[in-house]
């Protein structure tokens, strides 16, 4: 157990106290979210921003499986299993977040359903979306098991997994299909969410083309955590860079984020919502950094010189990642306000919490990246 | 009520004018809350030759409510009351005392069984056999259970037959219990108070005169029209204590203008009683503690007086708003203490990241001019 | 970037027929007031500001108080919250010396659910916790579908639902306009104990009526004024003072059952100055073009399945 491992580990388990106590003495406990400020980090991150980070696997799906460019293919697996666990975790901090939990399954039962809600279908859409996931894993699940196969309790040994491989294979494509339309409709309609909003939201932000700013946004985001991921596991595994599909994937990039900073400028633009800029406050401010993070990587990765250099690339992919993260932030919690009046930070244990599962998350990534067949063959070209 | 009767009746009271009569019998049935038709209804019972005996027994008293009953009235009226109830035994006001006031209180019993009103002072005894409180060579417990069982209805007038009162503070060693744990085959009414007022007593008793029955009573068996209320609902300081005005220290500036007790420890809002309405003494207004300026100790109310320390503040039985209000835009969130924790981890995130993304990138860059 | 432009030319196609639903919007009907619906009138300006309202709340739906101060000696909240369905504030701004006046006046406002016409919480809610009553069209909670994910307080505009923060099994909290007096022929009891007729309960057809018909009247001019219900017989007299020319509810958010007047600008109250579009049809629109019948995701669907199946076949 490295360092960085143990400061991990002492991280996730102390975040697993605070939220048995979150769940014994009730929310205020150990958040500071109020009646003014309902929803906090743990929407806005942990739901929100964490899942658009996650979404790995569904750029790359939307890349190899529907546009056909196989040269990625192994980059799936990696991104999949980032996608697997962030998604999960999202599912999990949402079980924390709400309060009455004992009743989610109320989602679920007919006579309770509202499609009229945009939660309704987020819900369902992520929830399902986390078993997909599950489900693509299994190929990579099961060549491990076959791997550990001495390990395995007496009774696992003798399975035979193969006919479970071969059912897995002939169904997968309606799977790889659904994670595709999934994360298209929830990542979306996680920006139709805040329309209900209505002026409680800045109109730096609000708009009706927000399902579609969070769409390529979270599209964006999903092939710069390839970018980052890739990039940063082989340099903490000491593996090898994918060089060349890494610069190529980072050409798609451009484009998606080109298509998102036109509407977001021109809505802003053609509605006159850009004056709120000139109000000079804490959101201007916050969404010039935001859009400034945006723009640097656009300009970044424009370049193809730029996109064969591991630096650039990096730190792009990091800017999109925070600009992406940020843009939600702004818009489910920052320029949120429901009046003057009301502030808000997370508490200590609230952020503990957050951090706790990040934690978590990359222990449990690296663990299995470790023992399972996720990341790239070495001499893959 | 014929003219005849009152004239007969007047002459034997030093001569009452009819009208002072009626208006007394009207200020009374008030003091009820009963309409002032019934102070006609209160007239005709008092002048009627049928009057209930009353047995005034005295356990561990102090003699206190029979003062405050004598300084109740105007003479004229208190005599009238105790002469028409034909008070047949009194330790402190019967004529004759020993055995000759035994002899008479035991032939009245036998007189009028099941039909005389018991009455009571001074809380029982109750350990070591009632030893602790011996009236004519016997333990009062005994005394009060045999005529308890004899009388019509038993009232508790006081603090101590109603809950215990001072003998019962703590550590309460000759285990001093009020009536209605001495008497429990019949309803007990309670007149608390230390001492009572005296209306509230004679209020009662006219009362089951005139209507033959008792007035309504509260789960503690106290007449509502007199303990309904708490004695801060009707206290003439509310209105600072709704404002926020407090004496803080007895004689402070805010002592001298007359702010609320509260702060001082006025258990006006945990205590039942009418003091602020009634008064004592009938001298005026301002004649009752907080009046003067001194905080109410719960004289009256079971687990308040003669148990919670003078000057600790009450808990209050009824919130209600205060005289302020909330603006349109008010602060709110957490406080600076539970943001600070925040804060802190937030930063150390942040230079966390800062600091893996930087020495990342630097990495990365040696790495490529390494390898170029 | 090299993209098979067959499969670019079929998603792109596909997309384009998405997009084109977005251009012939089917937007989501502006909901009608219901026939028999029921609501209050609160007028400012005959508020004093005694509270009665807020302690008759309390007492009827079994409220605790709730403290601000740390003597914790009233119940002295800064703002409706778990335990507070309904408050008056108070506005004031420099020597605050006249009353319903904006300029170094005062003036009180009450605040409690509005009972929206298109209420965005009924809309926000996945679990239909809170929907409005067929009848009244009072907005009703149902504490045993609400899952506690605090969307109908990030939907309402006047941030009335409140969470129990503190509890371990929370609920949210908000004024029913005491449906569970008015199933029992009484009405609200914030009406019934107003004992100047500030806030007056009715059908709303005769309070927007008699709203109306108080920006009528001229100030200085004594008019007689309903007390507690709008048709009951209770009257009073009363000095007509100025009124700012507008029923705030009548269309505002897509109209409240809340209706009120006031001598100084609502805004100052703190009643947003919202559009008569309520939030809920935004909402709505937005999603019912993208999903309406869920045509376009099974149609997506099918076209992923196609390219998929196509481009897996052979591995």
């Amino acid at each position: 157990m490295t360092k960085p491992f143990k400061v991990l580990m002492a991280l996730a388990l102390l975040a697993g106290l605070l939220v048995v106590i979150r769940f014994i003495q009730g929310l205020a406990s150990v958040t500071n979210m109020s009646d003014g400020v309902p929803w906090g980090i743990w929407i806005a991150y942990d739901v929100v921003a964490g899942t658009a980070i996650a979404c790995g696997g569904y750029s790359m799906a939307l890349l190899v499986y529907v546009f056909n460019k196989g040269e990625y293919h192994a980059l799936v697996r990696p991104a999949l299993l980032a996608s697997m666990f962030g998604y999960s975790l999202a599912g999990l901090s949402i079980f924390f977040d709400i309060g009455r939990y004992w009743h989610a399954y109320n989602l679920v039962l007919p006579w309770y359903a509202n499609p009229n809600s945009i939660l309704f279908e987020v819900a369902l859409c992520i929830g399902t979306y986390v078993f997909v996931l599950w489900i693509e894993f299994i190929p990579a699940f099961l060549e491990g098991l076959r791997k550990y196969k001495d390990g395995l309790p007496k009774f696992a040994q003798n399975w035979d997994l193969t006919g479970l491989e071969k059912v897995w294979n002939k169904m997968v494509f309606f799977f790889i299909a659904l994670g595709v339309l999934l994360p298209t409709m929830h990542q979306s309609s996680l920006g139709t969410m805040v329309v209900i909003a209505g002026k409680k939201l800045s109109p730096l932000w609000q708009t009706p083309f927000l399902p579609l700013e969070y769409l390529l946004s979270a599209i964006t985001m999903g092939y710069a955590i390839v970018v980052f991921e890739s990039i940063y596991a082989a340099r903490g595994l000491g593996r090898p860079i994918e060089r060349d599909m890494l610069s190529k994937l980072s050409s798609v990039i451009p484009w998606i984020l080109g298509a998102y900073l036109v509407i977001r400028f021109g809505d802003l633009l053609v509605r006159g919502s850009i004056m709120a800029l000139f109000a000079f406050n804490y959101k201007s401010l916050l969404f010039i950094v935001e859009n400034a993070l945006f723009l640097y990587a656009f300009v970044i990765l424009l370049s193809p010189a730029n996109r064969e250099k591991m630096k650039p690339l990096f730190m792009s992919g990091v800017a999109i990642l925070l600009a992406g993260s940020l843009y939600r932030f702004n818009s489910y919690l920052i320029a949120l306000t429901p009046g003057p009046g009301w502030y808000y930070f997370p508490s200590f244990s609230e952020c503990i919490i957050t951090f706790g599962l990040i934690a978590f998350e990359i222990m449990a990534y690296l663990y299995i990246v470790k023992k399972f067949p996720v990341l790239p063959k070495v001499g893959h070209a | 009520m014929k003219n005849k009767e009152f004239k007969t009746f007047s002459t034997q009271l030093g001569g009452v004018s009819r009208r002072d009569f009626m208006k007394y019998c009207t200020i009374m049935a008030a003091s009820m809350g009963l309409p002032l038709s019934a102070g006609a209804k209160i007239a005709e019972a008092v002048v009627s030759p049928k009057r209930p005996p009353v047995i005034w027994l005295s356990a561990q008293d102090c003699t206190g409510c029979t003062e405050a009953l004598l300084r109740s009235t105007h003479p004229t009226l208190e005599h009238l009351i105790l002469d028409l109830i034909s008070l047949d035994y009194h330790e402190t006001l019967s004529t004759p005392s020993g055995h000759l006031a035994e002899e008479a209180k035991a032939e009245s019993i036998k007189a009028n069984k099941g039909k005389f009103i018991l009455v009571v002072d001074g809380s029982v005894p109750l350990k070591d056999g009632g030893i602790y409180c011996m009236v004519a060579g016997r333990p009062i417990v005994d005394i009060i259970k045999e005529t308890a069982a004899q009388a019509a209805a038993v009232v508790a007038i006081g603090s101590c037959s109603s809950w215990g009162g001072i003998p019962s503070a703590d550590p309460n060693p000759t285990g001093a219990s009020p009536l209605s744990k001495v008497v429990t085959d019949k309803p007990v009414v309670c007149i608390p108070g230390c001492p009572p007022n005296p209306y509230n007593f004679l209020s009662t008793v006219l009362y089951f005169l005139t209507f033959k029955k008792l007035p309504d009573l509260d789960d503690k068996f106290r007449p509502k029209f007199a303990y309904g209320r708490l004695i801060h609902e009707n206290c003439e300081r509310r209105p600072h204590f709704d404002a926020g005005r407090f004496a803080t220290e007895f004689g402070d500036e805010n002592h001298r203008k007359g702010y609320c007790l509260y702060k001082l420890g006025c258990k006006g809002p945990e205590t039942y009683n009418n003091c602020p309405t009634i008064l004592f003494g009938d001298v005026g207004s301002g004649s009752w503690p907080v009046g003067t300026g001194h905080p109410c100790f719960g004289c009256s109310e079971g687990g308040v007086g003669f148990h919670k320390p003078l000057f600790s503040k009450a808990s209050l039985h009824l919130v209600t708003t205060p005289d302020f209000y909330p603006h349109v835009v008010e602060t709110q969130g957490p406080s600076v203490m539970g943001t600070l924790g925040g804060v802190a981890v937030a930063a150390a995130a942040a230079g966390a990241a800062y600091a893996a993304v930087n020495s990342a990138a630097k990495t990365l860059e040696e790495k490529e001019e390494g390898k170029k | 970037m090299d993209i098979n432009r067959r499969d670019f030319l079929k998603v792109a196609s596909a997309g384009g027929v998405l997009l084109s639903g977005v251009g012939s919007a089917q937007a989501r009907e502006a909901k009608p007031r219901i026939k028999d619906a029921v609501g209050m009138l609160y007028d400012s300006t005959v508020c004093t500001g005694c509270k009665a309202c807020v302690s008759a709340c309390k007492q009827y739906n079994e409220m605790p108080p709730s403290f601000s101060s740390n003597d914790k000696l009233w119940d002295d909240p800064l703002d409706n919250d778990s335990k507070t369905l309904n408050l008056i504030k108070l506005y004031k701004n420099g020597t605050a010396a006249v009353k319903d006046r904006e300029k170094d006046g005062h003036a009180y406002i009450k605040r409690q659910c509005m009972h929206c016409v298109d209420a965005a919480c009924t809309s926000a809610c996945p679990v239909s916790a809170l929907k409005k009553n067929e009848k009244t069209g009072i907005v009703m909670y149902n504490v045993d579908a609400c899952i506690g994910c605090r969307y109908c307080q990030i939907a309402c505009p006047f941030n009335i639902p409140k969470f129990e923060w503190e509890k371990t099994f929370p609920q949210i909290r908000k004024c029913q306009l005491c449906s569970h007096r008015i199933e029992k022929g009484g009405y609200s009891a914030c009406a019934e104990f107003c004992p100047t007729g500030a806030t007056i309960f009715g059908k709303m057809d005769d309070l927007l009526e008699e709203a109306k018909k108080r920006l009528t009247y001229k100030p200085g001019e004594y008019r007689k004024y309903p007390v507690a219900r709008v048709d009951g017989k209770e009257k009073t007299e009363r000095l007509v003072t100025p009124y700012v020319p507008k029923v705030y509810g009548e269309l505002d958010g897509g109209g409240t059952q809340v209706l009120y007047l006031s001598g100084v600008p609502f805004e100052k109250l703190g009643l947003p100055d919202l559009g008569p579009k309520s939030v809920a049809q935004q909402s709505e629109t937005i999603q019912h073009t993208i999903y309406k019948g869920m045509i376009a995701p099974i149609v997506v669907l099918g076209g992923l399945v196609y390219l998929v199946h196509k481009n897996t076949k052979d591995k």
